[in-house]
């Protein structure tokens, strides 16, 4: 399935196309000074992006508490930067047909196929692009990768870049901060409510799926917008560490979900930071789908800086043979009456594990704040594991806080009585286990919801028999 | 081709323990036929080892469905050939709704790339709803989640009469029904009664039987048929228990 590479930074609509940029193997000053050359960064970013280089080379691997496989990564054997043109195009004909079989029957359209595949540099989605550009930006939103975004709008990127995920957060934050490119910036101004979900699928040509992709998106007072990130299509990638920065910024009032449904292929380690600050009556919603990778390490949290500020992660992750899902949420709470949710479900089939890591801190000068936690986790196989690590401090006695953990089991039984009624071991599994993650797929917009019980249905099939 | 199913001298074992012992039964297409017994004798043992259980090891004998030999076929296959069983404990399937479960095993009853009619669907769904006086919010519910005794058993016999199958076995859908719950499951099944269904009802009590009335009578005792007669058999055993059978046997 990975055998396939695409070159995802073909098409990046800020630089010229036809040419070649590739920092080569390996991560040292030289390689920061190639990408702000190439890039033409201005002095701050590349001041920054310096010193976070410092930062990753001194902060230490988190192997203390995570898992060792981490230490597989081979940080040299890497390429930072890649742009046009740098790998060879590849005809359909010569694509696997394996994954021609993934694409068809995820019903992913004839043009994107192409794309994902590596046949084609450019999927046709300009059009749908600019019109939603186009939108958008006559409400004054706007929405451009984050290249564009800390040269044209410095005045409103560079106050907040950086400042919700500090460089220095995580081993691979910093890593992100030295080398990230590609990615989202998105500024919706006050009372400005958008009404369609802003895709990074729509930008599907630019650097968006890039390794080290950052955004930033700034919600102004009374505003609100929905951002979707990923599609369910697998994703062929040679490179094997993705590891992106997503800072969100809901100013008063404002809200914010945040959409991601991935499905990276099994060699990918996919180590992500994500994170959002709430001010007064703002919400924050990470709904976020992990299908995939070798590795996913990722815990969307909140910080819920202002009075009645909201949090909520909504989480479904599923782990494949061979694979780990390590993923959870960090709610913090940081004024009187915030309120945060979580609700994590995991499914693990085969050798697949899944770790739930949760953290809520709720100190003891607040008042009124409340917490609801639940993870529940589905077991397929008897060589299926599944983790739980809840870290919940709640200090002074004015706050309400629940949690709730399950471990389940496929039982024989469910299957047997499914079977009598038709259906396939695998349409039985597959049924039970869209059946557990019922209520949460709800919570995504109904073209994602569709593609996600297709992809379950698909990844059900080999697991049994 | 024989139009029915038949049993013949099926053993079946669980784990080291022999539960059938040669038994030996046809229900004709058309017919309802009841089996009895006392609780051990293997009632519900016969009805998983039909439907292909794997908990239960075939270890001699036949069982064919019109001819055609069950014991080689999966469980979702004898399902989709028309056999089907109604649960003495039906399943809960959380977070899967009524209406989601029955289109995805109707579904699995039609060829390759055919989609079912929604709108069919939900019609012929409603009229057989309707029939067993269900209400229409158990479509939305998750099968059997929360449900009562007799919503379950309501439940199978709604399955029943969607999947339209050639044999139905009935595992004491008695149990745990009250009076008006049973008559109206006894309806349902009275209702699709005819020539093209053979009912096999497994049951303890006569109790049923007075609602669907069967057209022969066997009585199952350690693993084997020891007697075999008509609507009064069911009556004469109410009457006098087991015991006076397992003694003559």
């Amino acid at each position: 399935m990975s055998a396939v590479d695409i070159d995802r930074s073909v098409g990046d609509f800020s630089y010229p196309e036809n040419h070649t940029y590739d920092a080569g193997f390996g991560l040292s000053e030289q390689t920061i000074d190639y990408i702000c050359n190439v890039k033409n960064d201005p002095e701050w970013v590349r001041e920054f992006r310096k010193r976070a280089l410092k930062v990753f080379n001194e902060k230490p691997m988190p192997t203390n508490w995570a898992t060792k496989d981490l230490e597989a990564i081979e940080f040299q054997k890497i390429r930072y930067y890649l742009s046009s043109g740098s790998q060879p195009k590849r005809s359909w004909d010569e694509v696997p047909d394996d994954v021609k079989r993934t694409f068809e029957r995820l019903g992913i359209p004839e043009q994107e196929r192409k794309f994902l595949a590596g046949v084609e540099a450019q999927f046709d989605s300009e059009a749908a692009y600019s019109n939603i550009q186009k939108a958008v930006s006559d409400q004054g939103v706007i929405f451009v990768n984050s290249t564009e975004g800390l040269k044209e709008h410095a005045e409103i990127f560079r106050p907040w870049f950086g400042k919700v995920i500090p460089t220095g957060d995580n081993k691979f934050s910093a890593l992100n901060s030295a080398v990230f490119s590609g990615g989202s910036f998105i500024y919706v101004p006050k009372g400005v409510k958008v009404k369609h979900p802003l895709q990074a699928y729509f930008r599907i040509n630019s650097e968006q799926f890039g390794q080290f992709e950052r955004t930033l998106i700034i919600v102004d007072e009374g505003a609100e917008v929905m951002y979707m990130e990923g599609c369910t299509a697998p994703k062929f990638e040679t490179s094997t560490l993705h590891s992106a920065v997503v800072e969100l910024v809901a100013m008063k009032g404002a809200k914010i979900q945040y959409v991601t449904v991935q499905n990276w292929s099994a060699n990918v380690f996919n180590l992500v930071t994500k994170r959002g600050i709430a001010h007064e009556d703002a919400e924050i919603r990470w709904i976020d789908c992990n299908i995939g990778s070798r590795l996913t390490m990722k815990y969307p949290g909140v910080i819920m800086k202002g009075r009645r500020a909201r949090g909520e992660v909504i989480s479904i992750a599923l782990a494949g043979n061979g694979q780990h899902q390590d993923t959870g949420a960090k709610m913090i709470h940081a004024a009187d009456e915030t309120t945060s949710n979580i609700v994590s479900k995991s499914i693990s089939l085969g050798t697949g594990r899944s770790t739930y890591r949760g953290q809520v801190h709720i100190p003891k000068h607040l008042k009124g704040c409340k917490n609801n936690t639940e993870c529940d986790a589905l077991l397929i196989n008897s060589s299926s594991r599944t983790d739980t690590y809840p870290a919940i401090t709640v200090r002074g006695n004015e706050h309400a806080c629940q949690h709730e953990a399950s471990v389940s089991q496929v039982s024989a039984e469910q299957i047997f009585y499914m079977q009598q009624r038709g259906l396939s071991e695998g349409e039985a599994m597959s049924l039970s286990v869209n059946g557990f993650i019922n209520d949460l797929v709800r919570e995504f917009p109904m073209e994602y919801s569709v593609e996600l019980k297709r992809l379950i249905d698909l990844e059900m099939e080999g697991s049994v028999g | 081709m024989i139009m029915k199913l038949e049993i013949k001298n099926l053993h079946a074992t669980i784990g080291d323990r022999e539960i059938l012992k040669g038994l030996s039964l046809e229900v004709p297409k058309g017919e309802v036929h009841a089996i009895m017994g006392p609780n051990g004798s293997g009632k519900s043992t016969l009805s998983k080892v039909l439907a292909g259980h794997e908990d239960y090891q075939v270890t001699g004998g036949e069982a064919l469905m019109d001819g055609r030999n069950l014991l080689e076929m999966g469980i979702d296959e004898r399902s989709r050939e028309g056999l089907f069983l109604a649960f003495q404990y039906p399943v809960e399937i959380p977070g899967v709704s009524n209406a989601n479960f029955l289109r995805a095993a109707l579904q699995a009853r039609l060829p390759k790339g055919e989609q079912i009619d929604a709108v069919k669907f939900y019609q012929h769904l409603y009229q057989k709803m309707d029939m067993l006086k269900m209400d229409r919010s158990f479509t939305a519910r998750s099968v059997n989640e929360g449900f009562s005794g007799g919503e379950k058993k309501r439940n199978e016999i709604l399955q029943m009469a969607m999947l339209e199958p050639k044999y139905a076995i009935l595992d004491e859908t008695d149990s745990g029904l009250d009076i008006d719950a049973l008559k109206i499951v006894a309806d349902g099944v009275n209702a699709m009664r005819g020539p093209d269904l053979g009912v096999l009802v497994i049951t303890h009590y006569q109790r049923l039987l007075d609602y669907i009335r069967p057209d022969v009578v066997h009585v199952l005792a350690d693993g084997r048929i020891i007697r075999t007669g008509g609507p009064e058999l069911a009556l004469e055993l109410e009457e006098k228990g087991y015991d006076w059978l397992l003694k003559a046997a």
